[in-house]
C-alpha cells in the first residue's frame, strides 16, 4: 500500500512543462516514421534500393513450403505402425460424426434403418411443434412466461418463415459442438486449475487459439478432416473451447478459500471436493462460460459453413455469392433469431433460482406439470404427424417469404440514397481512409519493426519491446508486410470510429439510467449477432471494398467501448463526484476533470477489446474483398494450402498479441497511476 | 483434578515466503524478527506451543494478523507447519497418511468459519447434512441427524431454505449445525461471530454457551474480541505477531498478565467481569444466616444484583456442592468499584 503511494507521487512531482521525456519521445518517434513513411518510396528512386519498400525476396522465410510439407507428411506418410496418422483423423471423425447424425436425424432427417434406396424410415424427426414446445418449456424451467414468449416467438418465426430445416441444421451443429466446447474446456480448466505448470503451459495456447483468426485453422482442418459437417465441427469446438478453459480456472480459484477449508474439514477426498464442492460453487461462473460457448459455436457454426457445415451459414454465404439481397437477409435474421433465442435461454440457466421441492407424495404430473406437458406434445405431435403432414412439417404454403419485400426495400434505399450514399463514403475516403491507407502503406519494413520495437518497449519493458520486435519481423520476413499494413490500417481506421461513437454512448450510458436502457439493448444484440450477421446489410448498402468492411468492423467492435466506457463513468466513487459538485465545478468540469480521467483504466480495456474484436472481425471482412492478411488466409482456404494460411493467421495473431499487451500495459500502468491497483 | 490433554502442540511455526523450511534450519530453528524481515519472510506463526484439555474452552486472542487463523488451521492440517509438532489424542497429526486425516477429519473435528463457508447450492438441511453425505451415511440416516442438528441450533422451519435467503446470524448457526452433524470430539471456531452485529454477536454467544453445556465438546475458539475472550473461555492465548503472548484463565490475564502488551489489553477490563467469587470470596463457613449459594465459578459481574439485593450474605459452593466460603455485598461491591484489598 505504502509502497503503491510512492510511486504513484513520484511522476506528478517531476516538473512536467510541455516538453516531458515522455512527449519527447512519442512525438519524435511518430516525426521519424511519418517522414520515412512518406518519402520512402522516393528514397527507393534516388538511392535504387528496393529492398526498402519491400523486404528482399532472397532472404523471406520459406514457412508456408515447410508447414505445407508437414501437413501433407502427416496426412500421407505419418504412421505408428498398426495405424496411420490417417487412420487417427478417421477415427476422430466418426466418433463425432455418430452422434451428430443422431441428433440431425431427430431433428430433421428421421431415424433410418438401412442403406440409400433400400432405407426405411423407423421414426419420424421430431415435429416443429414439439420442438417449440421443448424450447418453451426450457424457458419456463429457465425463467418465467416472458422469456417462454421470446424463445416461443422466435422459433416459431423459423418455422413461419421458411427457415426451419436450415435452422435444425444450426441447431444440431450446435447441440454437439456445445457439450464437447464445455466438457473439453471444463477438463481443461480443472487441470489448469489444479497445476500451476500446466497452467502457465497453457496459457500462451489459448492466447494464440483466441487471437488466430478462425479462417487460419480451418485450414488444416479442412486438410485433414474433409470438407464437411465433421470438419466444420471440430474447428467450431477448438474456436469456441479457450473462453470456456479460461472461466472454468478462473471460476474455480474464486470460490472462496473458506468453503475450500469447511470441504477438507468434513473430510472430502479430492473427487469429492472438486465435484461436490467446487464445481456447485463455482457453477453461476462457470454457466457464464457455457453461455459464452454457445454464442462462440452459433458464431463459428455459421463461418464454417464454407467447409461444409450447411445450415443458416450456407444459406447466407450462398446468397451474399449471388448477390441475392432478399434470401440473405432472410437467413440473416433467422440467425439474428436464433442467437438471441439461445442467448438468452442460456443466461437465464446461469442465475440461479430457488426452486421449491416438489411433494415427493404426489403423483408424477403432478410433481413435474411442465415436464409432462411437453413430453405429452412430444409423444402426441410424433404420433399425428405420421397421419397429419401438417403436424410433421410447417405446411409449405402458409409460410411467408419475405424476400421480395427486403429486395424492394434495398432498391428503393439504392435508388433514393445512391447520391448521399455515395458522398459519404467519398468524403470519409478523401479525409480519412486514404492518408491513414497511405500512412502505414508507406512505412518501410526495416523501421516498422525498429518503431514497433521502441513503442513497446516504452510502454511495457523491454522484454515486451523484444517480443514485439520478433514478431513484427516474422510478419516482415513472410513476405507480407504489405498484407500486415494493410490489416492494420483497416484495424486502426474502424477502431477509431468505433471509440468516437462508442465511447461517448458509454459515457452517456454511465450517467443516465434512461439511456442505459436503451442503449444496453442495443448493445446487447449487437453482441449478439455471429459476426457474419454484419456483413449482409453492409454489402447490400455499400457494395464490396474496404468502406464496407469497415462498416462491418465498426458495428461488430462498438460494444466493448461503449460496455467499458460506461462501466468506468458507473463505477466511479459517488463521493468524489460529490466532491467534485461541493467545490463548485459545473457538470462539464465533472466530467471532463473528474470522471474521464478515473474512467481512463476502463476506457483502456475497451479500447483493448475493441482492436481485439475488430481483428478478428477484419479476417471475416474478406468475403467483401479487402486486401488484407485476411484476404491471404480466405485464398489460402479456397486453395486449402496450409503453409499460406498458417502463416497468415500467425501474422493476425501477432499483431493482435502485441496490440494486446502494449494496451494492456498502458491500461496497468494508469491503474496504478491512479493507485487503483 | 487435570483432564486429559486432546491436542498437543508443541514449538509450532508457520512461515510464508521462500523456502521457508531451510530458512529456519540455516537460524537454528529460531530466526529472530530481524532475521525474518532481512528475508522478507513471514512469521504467521512462531514458536507456538498450547495445550488442549479435554472438554474445556481454549480461547486464541489477538488483533488481526497476529496468526490465531493460521495457528488454529496448523492444528487441523488445513495448513502445514513449517516445524513443530502436533499430536492429538496421543497420535503425530503432523505425520498422518491424507486416509487417517481424512478420518480424523470425519469423525473427530468439526470447524466453523468466519464467513460460513456455506455452499450455496444446497439447503440448510443439505448443507447441515453434507459431512454426512461425504461419508456416504444414507439419505434417510442423515437427513434425520441433520435435522435434529438443526432443532439444537434453533433453525426449525427454514430446512428448505438457502444460505442466501438467511441472515448472517441464522447462516452461522447453520454452519454450527454443519460442524457438529458428525457428532466430532474436537470443535474448531474461527472467529465465528466476528461478522455478525454486535447484538446478533451477544446472543449468539449465549447459544453457543447453552449448546457447550449441552455437548460438552473441546473447543479451541478464535476471536479479536477481548469481551468475547472472557465470557467464553476457560483458558484464554494471547497472541502477537505470531508468538504467544501468556496462556492462562481470564482471571489471570487480568491479575497478573505476564508482559506489557498483555497489561495493555487488559488494562481496561472491568475486575468484576473476569474475577470469580472463588477467589473473592473469605474462606470457611461461620455459622451465620445466609441468603443462598452461589457457583464458585460464577463472576461477580454475574452474581453482583443477587449479593447486592440481599439481607444476608451468600454461601459459596465449588462444583461438588460443598460450601467453601461466604461472600457479602461490601465485599462484591469493592470488586466492582476496584477498590480491592489484595
Ligand atoms: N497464505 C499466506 N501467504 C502469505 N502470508 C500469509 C498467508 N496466510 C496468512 N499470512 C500472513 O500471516 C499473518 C497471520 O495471518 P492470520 O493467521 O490470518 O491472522 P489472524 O487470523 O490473526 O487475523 C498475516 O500477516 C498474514 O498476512
Ligand atoms: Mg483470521
Amino acid at each position: 500500500m505504502s509502497e503503491g503511494l510512492v510511486t504513484q507521487v513520484k511522476p506528478a512531482t517531476v516538473p512536467g512543462g510541455l516538453l516531458t521525456a515522455s512527449r519527447v519521445f512519442w512525438i519524435g518517434l511518430f516525426a521519424v516514421t511519418w517522414v520515412l513513411s512518406t518519402w520512402s518510396f522516393a528514397l527507393y528512386k534516388a538511392l535504387d534500393a528496393r529492398w526498402i519498400i519491400r523486404f528482399p525476396k532472397a532472404y523471406e522465410l520459406p514457412l508456408e513450403g515447410w508447414i505445407s510439407d508437414a501437413i501433407n507428411w502427416l496426412v500421407d506418410d505419418l504412421s505408428f505402425g498398426l495405424f496411420t496418422f490417417r487412420d487417427v483423423t478417421r477415427f476422430i471423425s466418426a466418433l463425432i460424426e455418430a452422434p451428430y447424425d443422431f441428433v440431425r436425424d431427430l431433428l430433421i432427417d428421421g431415424l433410418m434403418l438401412g442403406q440409400g434406396q433400400q432405407a426405411v424410415e423407423i421414426l419420424a424427426p421430431l415435429s416443429w411443434i414439439a420442438i417449440i414446445a421443448i424450447m418453451v418449456g426450457l424457458a419456463l424451467y429457465a425463467r418465467d412466461r416472458t422469456l417462454a414468449l421470446l424463445v416461443g416467438g422466435c422459433f416459431s418465426y423459423l418455422a413461419v418463415f421458411g427457415q426451419w430445416e436450415s435452422a435444425m441444421i444450426t441447431l444440431s451443429s450446435v447441440l454437439i459442438a456445445v457439450p464437447l466446447g464445455v466438457a473439453g474446456g471444463l477438463a481443461l480448466g480443472i487441470a489448469a486449475y489444479r497445476s500451476h505448470k500446466f497452467e502457465s503451459m497453457l496459457r500462451p495456447v489459448l492466447d494464440l487459439m483466441q487471437t488466430v483468426p478462425v479462417f487460419a485453422y480451418l485450414v488444416p482442418i479442412l486438410v485433414l478432416f474433409g470438407f464437411g459437417p465433421v470438419a466444420a465441427l471440430i474447428a467450431t469446438v477448438i474456436y469456441a473451447m479457450p473462453p470456456m478453459v479460461r472461466i472454468s480456472t478462473v471460476a474455480l480459484q474464486t470460490v472462496p478459500e473458506e468453503v475450500i477449508e469447511a470441504g477438507h474439514m468434513v473430510g472430502c477426498r479430492p473427487r469429492q471436493l472438486m465435484w461436490k464442492v467446487l464445481i456447485p460453487s463455482a457453477m453461476p461462473m462457470l454457466m457464464v462460460g457455457v453461455n459464452q460457448v454457445i454464442m462462440l459455436t452459433l458464431n463459428m457454426v455459421i463461418i464454417a459453413s464454407m467447409i461444409g457445415a450447411g445450415g443458416l451459414g450456407y444459406d447466407v454465404l450462398a446468397a451474399l455469392r449471388r448477390l441475392d439481397i432478399g434470401g440473405g437477409i432472410e437467413a440473416g435474421l433467422a440467425i439474428v433469431v436464433m442467437a438471441i433465442a439461445l442467448d438468452r435461454l442460456s443466461q437465464a440457466f446461469s442465475v440461479s433460482q430457488v426452486r421449491a421441492h416438489p411433494d415427493p407424495k404426489l403423483l408424477f404430473y403432478r410433481r413435474y406439470p411442465r415436464f409432462s406437458t411437453v413430453a405429452a406434445i412430444v409423444v402426441a405431435t410424433t404420433l399425428a404427424g405420421m397421419f397429419v403432414p401438417a403436424i410433421q412439417e410447417y405446411p409449405e404454403k402458409f409460410t411467408i417469404t419475405t424476400g421480395t419485400f427486403w429486395n424492394s426495400a434495398m432498391e428503393w434505399i439504392n435508388v433514393n440514397f445512391f447520391d448521399a450514399i455515395e458522398a459519404v463514403k467519398t468524403l470519409l475516403f478523401n479525409v480519412l481512409l486514404l492518408p491513414v491507407k497511405r500512412f502505414f502503406a508507406g512505412i518501410p519494413w526495416a523501421w516498422g519493426i525498429v518503431a514497433v520495437a521502441l513503442a513497446a518497449g516504452r510502454v511495457g519493458g523491454w522484454r515486451l519491446g523484444t517480443m514485439a520486435g520478433v514478431m513484427t519481423a516474422f510478419i516482415a520476413a513472410s513476405g507480407l508486410w504489405r498484407e500486415a499494413m494493410t490489416t492494420i490500417y483497416l484495424c486502426s481506421v474502424s477502431v477509431l470510429i468505433a471509440s468516437l461513437l462508442g465511447i461517448p454512448l458509454g459515457i452517456w450510458a454511465g450517467q443516465s439510467a434512461r439511456a442505459n436502457s436503451v442503449i444496453g439493448v442495443l448493445i446487447d444484440t449487437l453482441q449478439t449477432l455471429p459476426s457474419f450477421v454484419y456483413l449482409i446489410p453492409v454489402v447490400m448498402l455499400f457494395r464490396v471494398g474496404d468502406f464496407s468492411a469497415i462498416v462491418a468492423v465498426v458495428l461488430y467492435a462498438l460494444a466493448p467501448a461503449v460496455r467499458f466506457a460506461a462501466h468506468g463513468i458507473r463505477s466511479i466513487d459517488g463521493e468524489l463526484i460529490e466532491a467534485g459538485k461541493v467545490s463548485g465545478c459545473t457538470e462539464r468540469q465533472i466530467l471532463w476533470r473528474i470522471k474521464l480521467p478515473l474512467a481512463a483504466p476502463s476506457l483502456l480495456l475497451g479500447l483493448n477489446q475493441t482492436i481485439m474484436l475488430a481483428i478478428s472481425m477484419l479476417v471475416i471482412t474478406a468475403l467483401v474483398g479487402t486486401r488484407d492478411l485476411g484476404q491471404e488466409v480466405y485464398i489460402a482456404l479456397t486453395k486449402a494450402n496450409t503453409g499460406q494460411g498458417i502463416v497468415a493467421g500467425l501474422a493476425v495473431a501477432f499483431i493482435a498479441i502485441i496490440s494486446d499487451r502494449v494496451v494492456t500495459a498502458l491500461a496497468r500502468s494508469s491503474q496504478e497511476k491512479l493507485g487503483l491497483k | 483434578m487435570e483432564r486429559p490433554v486432546i491436542l498437543d502442540c508443541r514449538g509450532v511455526w508457520k512461515l510464508y515466503g521462500q523456502n521457508p523450511r531451510e530458512f529456519l534450519t540455516r537460524h537454528n530453528g529460531a530466526p529472530s524478527d530481524q532475521d525474518l524481515a532481512d528475508n522478507r519472510i513471514i512469521g504467521a506463526v512462531r514458536d507456538a506451543s498450547v495445550k488442549i484439555r479435554k472438554g474445556e474452552i481454549f480461547v486464541i486472542m489477538g488483533l488481526s494478523g497476529s496468526g490465531k487463523s493460521t495457528l488454529v488451521r496448523c492444528l487441523s492440517r488445513l495448513v502445514e507447519p513449517t516445524a513443530g509438532e502436533i499430536r492429538f489424542e496421543g497420535s503425530d497429526l503432523l505425520s498422518m497418511s491424507d486416509e487417517e486425516l481424512i478420518h480424523v477429519r470425519r469423525k473427530k473435528m468439526g470447524m466453523v468459519f468466519q464467513h460460513f463457508a456455506l455452499l450455496p447450492h444446497l439447503t440448510v438441511l443439505q448443507n447441515a447434512a453434507f459431512p454426512l453425505d461425504v461419508q456416504g451415511v444414507d439419505r434417510r440416516t442423515r437427513e434425520e441427524k441433520a435435522r435434529q442438528m438443526i432443532e439444537i441450533v434453533g433453525l426449525t422451519g427454514r430446512e428448505d431454505y438457502y444460505p442466501r435467503q438467511l441472515s448472517g446470524g441464522q447462516q452461522q448457526r447453520v454452519g454450527i449445525a454443519r460442524s457438529l452433524v458428525a457428532d466430532p470430539d474436537l470443535w474448531f471456531l474461527d472467529e465465528p461471530f466476528s461478522a455478525l452485529d454486535p447484538l446478533i454477536r451477544r446472543e449468539m454467544q449465549d447459544e453457543f454457551l447453552r449448546l457447550q453445556s449441552m455437548l460438552h465438546k473441546t473447543i479451541v475458539f478464535i476471536t479479536h474480541d477481548f469481551e468475547e475472550a472472557i465470557r467464553l473461555a476457560d483458558r484464554i492465548a494471547v497472541m502477537k505477531d505470531g508468538r504467544i503472548e501468556q496462556t492462562a484463565t481470564p482471571e489471570e490475564l487480568v491479575l497478573r498478565p505476564a508482559t506489557p502488551y498483555v497489561e495493555e489489553f487488559t488494562r481496561h477490563i472491568p475486575r468484576a467481569k473476569v474475577m470469580k467469587l472463588r477467589s473473592v470470596m473469605s474462606p470457611g463457613v461461620p455459622e451465620a444466616s445466609y441468603a443462598g449459594e452461589l457457583a464458585g465459578s460464577l463472576t461477580v459481574d454475574a452474581a453482583i444484583e443477587q449479593i447486592d439485593g440481599a439481607a444476608h450474605p451468600f454461601k459459596v459452593v465449588d462444583e461438588e456442592g460443598t460450601a467453601i466460603g461466604t461472600i457479602d455485598a461490601r465485599a462484591a461491591i469493592d470488586v466492582m468499584i476496584g477498590r480491592i484489598s489484595a
